[in-house]
This record gives C-alpha cells, structure tokens and sequence, in this order.
C-alpha cells in the first residue's frame, strides 16, 4: 500500500460565483492516493465530496472554479491544462464510474460500439483487435455471454449488468486512477454487493488506485484501505479506514459513525447530531462544526483547525491531539 | 400489545401495463398485467412498528398505498380492527409519511396551512369544527412536538432543510389523531445524521402517543433500529415474517439470509465475500413456482415446480419436512 | 434540537420579492425592462385616456366635419385647430382615436385572455387529474381546435353567434362576441401546458398526502395543484395577450369585429387604409404603429418571462 503516490491533492479551493456572491465550496482540500490504494470519500449531501471528484477529472462546470491549490496526477499538474489534454487524460490515465449507469452509457449505440471506441482512442488497436479486447473486458466484469451481449443496447441491460459495462468502459484503457461517484447508490443491495465485490477484485488484481465517493460508510468500510470525511467543504478526517470507523477523532465523524444505525445490535437511540450542515452561503467562522460540536471550545469558533496527527489518522479539531479520547 | 389493529389477508394487485390498445391492436398483442403484490397476509398489532423490507420490484410500497387507500386492492381484503368488512376507517385515522420531503409538501402553503389540513378535513367531516385560534394552537403544539418553533409556520417550505421538511410531514400526519401511520421510505432521502434525528424522533412520538407504524423500507439497518416484526417481501411475495431479533439472528428463508448477508457493515472492514449472484428479475414475467428459485443457493427441483406454502414464519419448501423428504 | 442557524433579520416581503430570481433577472435584462415600460405607458396611458385625451372620439357630438382630413401638427384652414397626430374624415381627433382604440383592443385582449386561460386551465386540471375518457375527450377536442388557424375558428365563433342574435341588438353584443370568439379559440394551449403541469404535480406525495386524508378531487384540483402550474399559464396568458389583440385586430380589419362607431385599433386600421393613396397616411400609420409597438412589447416581455420561469432553458 506504500507505494507511489498516484495522485496528488493538495490545497484544493473552489469557488462558485453567484450574484449574491462568492461561495467557497471547497476549501483547502489536501490528500494522496497510493499506487493501488482504494481511498473513501464520505460526508453527507453538499460536504464537497462529488465536487472533489468533479475536481479531478477537470469536469467543474461554470459558474465553479478553481481557484487555489493544485491536483497533480503521477507527478505531473492536471488541474490547469487545456480542456484538450485534459480530455486525452480523462479514459486514458483516469477512469469515471457514475451513480446512474444509465446517464454514463449513450443509449442508441450498442455497447460494443461504445467500448471499441473508447479503446481506440486511446491505445494503438486495429477495429477487430478492439474488439476482442472489449469481449475480453466484459468477460472480466462478469457479463455471461459476452459475444452476444457485445451487440446489445443498454436498455437490454439490467441495472447491474449496466453497471459492470461501465466498469468496464472505465478500466478499458488501463488508467492508474479510478474516480467512482456512489457507484453502488442506483442499486439494490444484492447487485451492490456483487459491484463492489467485482471492484475490489479488478483494482486489486490491476493494480488500480480508487477514489470512492459515497455517503454510505459501510461500502467503504468494506471496500477501502483509507478514508476521508468531508464536512462543509472541507476534510475533517482522514486515516485508515478502520482506524476511523473504530476511533473517530473529529467529533463529526464521532456523531456520523454513532448515527448508523447497525445490523448486528440494536441499540435505544441513535448518536444524533443537532441540527444540519449549513449552506454554503452561511458557513461559520472558525471550525464550520463548531455550531453543531457537542464539546466545543471558545477557541472553535474563532480559529479554524488544521488537520493535525491523531492517534493513525489526522483530524482537523483543537482538541483531536490533546486528548486521545474524547469520552463521547 | 397484542389485539391486531389491521388484518390484511390474500391481498393482490395487478398493474395494466399493456400498451395503447391501438398499437396492441396492429400487433395482435393481449393485455399485459404485472402483479405487484401477490396473496400476502399478515396483521399488524396496536402499539408495535411492523416493517416491509425488500428490493425494487417487491411490491412494498403498493401495499402500502393499499393499507391507506390511495390504491384499490385487485382482491384480499385490508381491515382494520373496528371498521366493518369493505369500509375504511374514518378519514384522519391512518396517515401517511412519505420518502421524498421536497416533494411531500406543497411548495405554495405556509407551513401552518399545512399542519392544519388534515385537521380541517377530518374535523370538518366528524361535525365539530374547530376556530381559527384552536387550530393556531394545535399547530404551534404539534410544531414543538416534532422539534420546530412555533414561529416557523408562517413559513413557506422552501425554508427549510430537508429534516426539518420531515418533521413538518410527520407533524401534518399528527395532525388529524392517526392511530396508524404509514411510513413510506421516511428516511431514505435524508443524509445519515439527519436520518438518525428523524428515527429518533419517530420513536419518541411511537412511544408517546401509542401510535402503531407499518414502516416501509429497503434499509435493513434501519428496519433493524425501528421495528417489532419485519416481513420480508420478494417480487409480490411476502417470504418471511418474523420477529425482528429472531429474523436478524436465524433468518429462515433464503432470500433473507442472502439479503442480510449483502448489506454493508460497519463492523466488518475489508472483508471479502462471494455475493450472490443474479438480479431481481422483472416482476411482468416472474419465475415459475417460488420466484426466488433462480438465485436461490438451495433450490431444490420442486422449487422451479410448485409454488411454496407460507407456513411457520416463511415460505419456502425447503422448511417444508415433506418436501425436502421427497427430494 | 434548532436546525441549521437561521439569519436573525428576516427580510421584508418586499426586499423578498426583489432578491427573488424572477425580480433579478428583469433587473439585468434591458429588453425587459423597456418592454415593461413601454407596455405600461400605453396601458395606463389607454385606461386613463378620459382625463386628458382632448376629445371623446366615441361621441358624435363632439366631432366637427370641418375638423376632417387635418395633417398632424398643421393648423386646419377652417377652424384654426391643431391635432397632434391629425385627423380622419369625420373630423375625429386621431390621437384620442388611438388612446381609446388602444382602450377598446385592450379590453378585448385581457378579457378573452382571462376566458381562455379559466376555461383552458380547468379543462386541464380535468383532463390531467381525472385522466381516462374525461382527458381522451377534452384532449382530443383541443387537438382538432389546434390544427385550424385561431383567426379562422374566432371567425366561424363570431358568424354563428351573429346568425343567432337579431340584428337590432348586434352592435351592443359585439363586443362581448368578439370577447367570446377570441377566447374560445385559445383555450386548447392553456389545456394542454396545464395538462401538462398537472399530470407532473399530481404524483406528488404532497397530492397524495391530501388523499390520504380525504380531500376531495375538485379541492384538489383548485387547492393544491392550481397553485404550482399558474407558472406556465402566466408565460402563455402574456404571450396571449398579445396575439389576442393582433386577432381583434385582424377580425376589426377583416369588418367583423367592432364598428367603426366605437373604434378599436384594428377598426381605425381598416378605416385608415381607404386614405392610404390619397395622402393622408396619418389616418393609417398611426394606429397601425401603435398596434405592432403594443403587441411587440407584450410579446418580448412574455418571451423574458418564459425565460425566467424556466432556468432550464437559459
């Protein structure tokens, strides 16, 4: 897990300009992913965490911007470069799972069609050998009969077999980095099982980094090495994925992870945190939880806190590295 | 705790889902019908929270507009306790929450307006109309009991987040004295933590006002956190029912098993499985015999053949000792 | 257990209205704005015409046959008046003629406008919540209307309804005919956007959680869906407006539509053009313009309001 840096994230700032004006969707958001690594990404609707995706793989559409940090990929800075280069990086070196498989995949074109051409735009492959890689690639993912299913359409597809296509398009061109936006969300909880269980398998097997945005921390408590949680546009923690889950050092992530409510025992009452993640336009000064934080300190609602070191993981709270544990 | 509130037995219903009868004309086709909900009975008793879980297709929410009437039974009966054979209950007594908060109130009444609707309607019916101020007081009451101010109601509800919608949509279901309410996915549109005040919130109001909830989910965990018993349903077909700590600890039909098995858990962290494989098929052309045949790890040849007897909580031949004797 | 932290001044409903979306996209559009203005000058300028028009053009007593055929702004050789804008044969003041042909083309439009709109928006409701035979019948009707011109429908209206009222009472009833025959040729666009609407709002849950309790369809229809689908209705009725004077005005041209004793803005054209080629133009062009700035005006504000209602679109 060790190993090279994929990509790189580092200071990450993105503003929307509206006429009441400027909103500070993302701001400063810092983290890596390894070589191979499966990084979550959790917070709850509007934390920033599908805009951190959008962010990487250059598709901030106006009025968003960029305006401060930068994204690196294998070293080399992506988030500036012209919408052309981008494009040839985008499929290439970065693959793109959405939630709605059905938004991802044309639908007048046969899927075959779709994974030909996604093929030959980016690797030196004549038609016919496209295509026996593209029957390769959905005999990968699981799709019975692929020298049948090749030529269908993808409303003859099943959610989940959709699914799996696009996993497949994603991975067609063997790119080092995956961005997967709640990929498993569309889905019944059966076929969910089976996507992320194939997902795991191929990244592992390929050796492919994963960003995995969801809202729902038992697919990443399943699925990945790391997690970052996310909170007003911000990340408040981040460290390995049991680590979090376990021992939770920002009180955020303390009151998201005692607010699932759990298969295996049944408690009186949940964790409940008070109140709701404020609107863009209305994010306080200091730490954005303060308002809602059940053991905040003057402090909290003056300075804003860094992320520091936490036990494994980093924190972004006054009090993560004074106390260990913070009785909750 | 134990006289049932609401019988439902061998309840049906079929959906049209045919094609212009011009176009099925042209192409000689017949009707088509889909059966979402197929011969399912089970009662609910006072006081408790019983809960529907199942995939997409499973036919949980028509039951559930069956049981509050927004949708006619194809056949079966839904009755409830002190209502005679083919009547509802009077208006105002079963309510609804729904899943979608933005869409459940409309976005054009103030906020009081909406509490009050039901109290109108159903007061204006049973002879005794309240006056403006009454109803103002009833409004501010119901609004701290779900955890709003009272100065809220001159508000429209774009005004609002989408948890404090919720509570607004359960306070307009108090509002007419239910004994029953139905929620329909009440939580599913709501992030974790705003999700956690509401199923606390229900379960306060539950225990407060004695009210009995048929809850409708896809959520095991949540199902898990909220409800007495739980019926598992599959393509139209209740599979199980059983108490809920009982269902969690042995399941018994294999669809429950498989279901429970697929969620996610916090407490297992990187672990890997072998999924089940296979989808939900289409519920226009279901399985023969028992639907779940197809994905099922135990099908026995019977399975594909007859169709399995609800008997002792589940059904399914492999609970049967005949069947499974024979094989 | 407060929510999320609300701002302490609530606005006023002024300062509301003002920041809302709709009110800050008339503000950055130009178009809007001078559109606005100018439909509201002539409106107002139209009803409040009895206060400063310098003559009732309506009333034959206050005409002078010597006052007739006066170019604009020139001094007549009989009776040593001016007209601002002339005058016709009859010695009418072309000027008052236009305010309260602008009057009468005005009245015409808003009432046929606000009849089609009520019968077209409960057709649709009707059609939309009911659905089955009620909506296979109300569409189909409003199919067949939309495939003939409106001109030629309000025509055949108006030629029925003449053949039955007797004559001496025909020039009193005129214009609630020509009120009548407009409206009742523009109702099949209200019912079909409001169709529209209304199949969308009715699965709703917010519709739905008003079954649940019992409410009544029609309270339904008017109570809870009404409200959400009055967008779309406001975008077409304005629009409507517009064409709904052109179509009086056409049917006043064609001499169907009001006499020239109580003159609209199509009845002043019609007149108008028998003076084209004999020099003086006045007696046309100047209800001619004052039409097409009138209807362009509310046209090009119905169009910024469609934009604005339907970010979609933009």
């Amino acid at each position: 897990m060790a190993g090279k840096t994929v990509l790189e994230v580092s200071g990450l700032t993105l503003d929307f300009a509206t006429r009441r004006g400027t909103l500070r969707a993302l701001d400063g958001v810092s983290f890596s992913i390894a070589r191979g690594e499966v990084l979550g990404v959790v917070g709850e609707s509007g934390a920033g965490k599908s805009l951190t995706g959008t962010a990487i793989i250059g598709l901030v559409e106006r009025p968003g911007r960029i305006t401060g940090g930068e994204i690196r990929l294998n070293g080399q800075r992506i988030d500036n470069l012209p919408p052309k280069e981008m494009r040839a990086i985008r499929g290439r070196k970065i693959g793109m799972i959405f939630q709605d498989p059905l938004t991802s995949l044309n639908p007048v074109f046969r899927i075959g069609d779709q994974l030909i051409e996604t093929l030959q735009e980016h690797l030196p492959l004549s038609k016919s050998e496209a295509r026996q890689r593209a029957i390769e690639l959905l005999t990968e993912v699981g799709i019975p009969a692929p020298e049948k299913r090749i030529d269908g359409y993808p409303h003859e597809f099943s959610g989940g077999m959709r699914q799996r296509v696009v996993i497949a398009l994603a991975l067609a061109a063997g790119p080092d980095l995956i961005v997967a936006d709640e990929p498993t969300t569309a889905l019944d909880v059966s076929v969910q099982a089976q996507i992320i269980t194939l997902l795991k398998r191929l990244c592992r097997t390929r050796g492919t980094s994963v960003m995995l945005i969801t809202h729902d921390m038992g697919v990443i408590a399943e699925t990945a090495d790391r997690v970052a949680v996310m909170y007003a546009g911000r990340i408040v923690e981040i460290g390995p994925v049991a680590e979090v889950i376990r021992h939770p050092r920002h009180p955020y992530a303390r009151g998201l992870m005692g607010a699932i409510p759990a298969l295996d025992t049944r408690v009186k009452r949940l964790t409940q945190i008070s109140g709701a993640m404020p609107r863009l336009d209305a994010i306080p000064k200091g730490c954005a939880f303060q308002p809602r934080c059940p053991i905040a300190i003057p402090r909290c609602a003056t300075d804003r806190p860094e992320l520091v070191q936490a036990g494994a993981s980093r924190a972004a709270c006054w009090l993560a590295s004074s106390e260990a544990e913070v009785p909750a | 705790m134990s006289e049932p509130i609401l019988e439902i037995s061998n309840l049906r219903r079929l959906f049209d889902v045919s094609k212009p009868w011009l176009e099925r004309f042209i192409a000689r086709e017949p009707r088509q019908l889909l059966t979402a909900v197929d011969e399912v009975s089970f009662s609910i008793n006072k006081g408790e929270t019983f809960a529907l879980v199942g995939e997409s297709g499973s036919g949980k929410s028509t039951v559930a507009k069956m049981v509050v009437g927004l949708l006619q039974p194809s056949g079966g009966t839904v009755r409830f306790a002190g209502v005679p054979e083919g009547e509802r209950p009077r208006p105002g007594m079963v309510q609804m929450i729904f899943q979608d908060p933005y869409a459940s109130l409309n976005p054009r009444w103030r906020v009081a307006d909406i509490i009050a609707e039901p109290m109108i309607v159903t007061r204006a019916r049973s002879g005794a109309r309240a006056d403006a101020a009454s109803r103002a007081n009833r409004v501010a009451e119901l609004l701290n009991l779900v955890g709003l101010s009272p100065r809220d109601s001159d508000k429209y509800p774009h005004q609002f987040s989408g948890g404090q919608r919720q509570r607004i949509a359960i306070a307009r279901a108090l509002s007419s004295e239910p004994e029953f309410i139905v929620c329909d996915e009440p939580t599913s549109a709501l992030d974790v933590s705003v999700q956690a005040q509401i199923l606390n919130l229900m379960r306060e109001l539950q225990e407060r006002l004695g009210l009995t909830i048929l809850f409708i989910s896809h959520n095991l965990a949540v199902v898990r956190h909220m409800a007495n018993r739980i019926g598992v349903m599959y393509l139209g077909r209740l599979v199980e029912v059983q108490e809920s700590d009982a269902l969690f600890l042995a399941p018994k039909h294999p669809y429950t098993r498989l279901l429970i098995d697929a969620v996610p858990n916090l407490s297992e962290i990187g672990r890997d499985r072998v999924p089940v494989q296979g989808e939900v098929p289409s519920p226009i052309n279901p399985p023969t015999g028992c639907t779940f045949h197809p994905r099922c790890p135990i099908a026995m040849p019977i399975c594909s053949r007859e169709r399995p007897v609800f008997r002792e909580d589940a059904a399914c031949h492999a609970l049967t000792p005949q069947a499974s004797a024979a094989e | 257990m407060a929510d999320v932290p609300r701002n302490s001044a609530e606005p006023s409903r002024f300062q509301r209205i003002w920041e809302s979306d709709v009110m800050w996209s008339f503000r950055h559009s130009p178009v809007a704005i001078v559109s606005a203005i100018v439909s509201l000058v002539m409106i107002f300028g139209a009803i409040l015409a009895p206060l400063y028009a310098p003559q009732d053009p309506f009333n034959p007593a206050s005409l002078n046959l010597m006052d007739g055929l006066t170019a604009p702004g020139k001094v007549n050789e009989f009776t040593g008046k001016t007209f601002l804008l002339g005058s016709d044969s009859q010695g009418r003041d072309m000027f008052s003629a236009v305010l309260y042909g602008t009057q009468v083309s005005l009245l015409v439009g808003a009432a046929s406008v606000l009849f089609s709109a009520v019968i077209g928006v409960f057709l649709g409701l009707m059609a939309g919540y009911i659905g089955g035979k009620t909506e296979a019948v109300i569409m189909r009707v409003a199919d067949v209307q939309l495939s003939f011109p409106a001109i030629l429908i309000a025509l055949l209206i108006f030629g029925v309804a003449r053949g039955i009222i007797p004559p001496s009472q025909q020039e009193d009833a005129t214009l609630i005919l020509l009120i009548l025959a407009i409206g009742l040729s523009n109702w099949a666009q209200y019912a079909r956007t409001v169709r529209g609407s209304t199949l969308v709002e009715k699965n709703k849950e917010y519709v739905q959680a008003a079954r649940v309790i019992g409410r009544s369809p029609l309270l339904i229809m008017l109570k809870h869906i009404l409200p959400n689908v009055m967008g779309p209705v406001t975008v077409i009725a304005t629009i409507n407006l517009a064409l709904a004077i052109i179509e009086e005005a056409t049917l006043s041209f064609l001499g169907v539509g009001m006499p020239p004793t109580q003159p609209s803005l199509g009845t002043l054209i019609r007149v108008g053009q028998q003076f084209l080629f004999s020099g003086e133009w006045w007696i046309l062009l100047f209800p001619a313009l004052t039409l097409v700035i009138l209807a362009l005006a509310i046209n090009l504000l119905g169009d910024w309001l469609r934009d604005a209602l339907n970010p979609r679109l933009r």
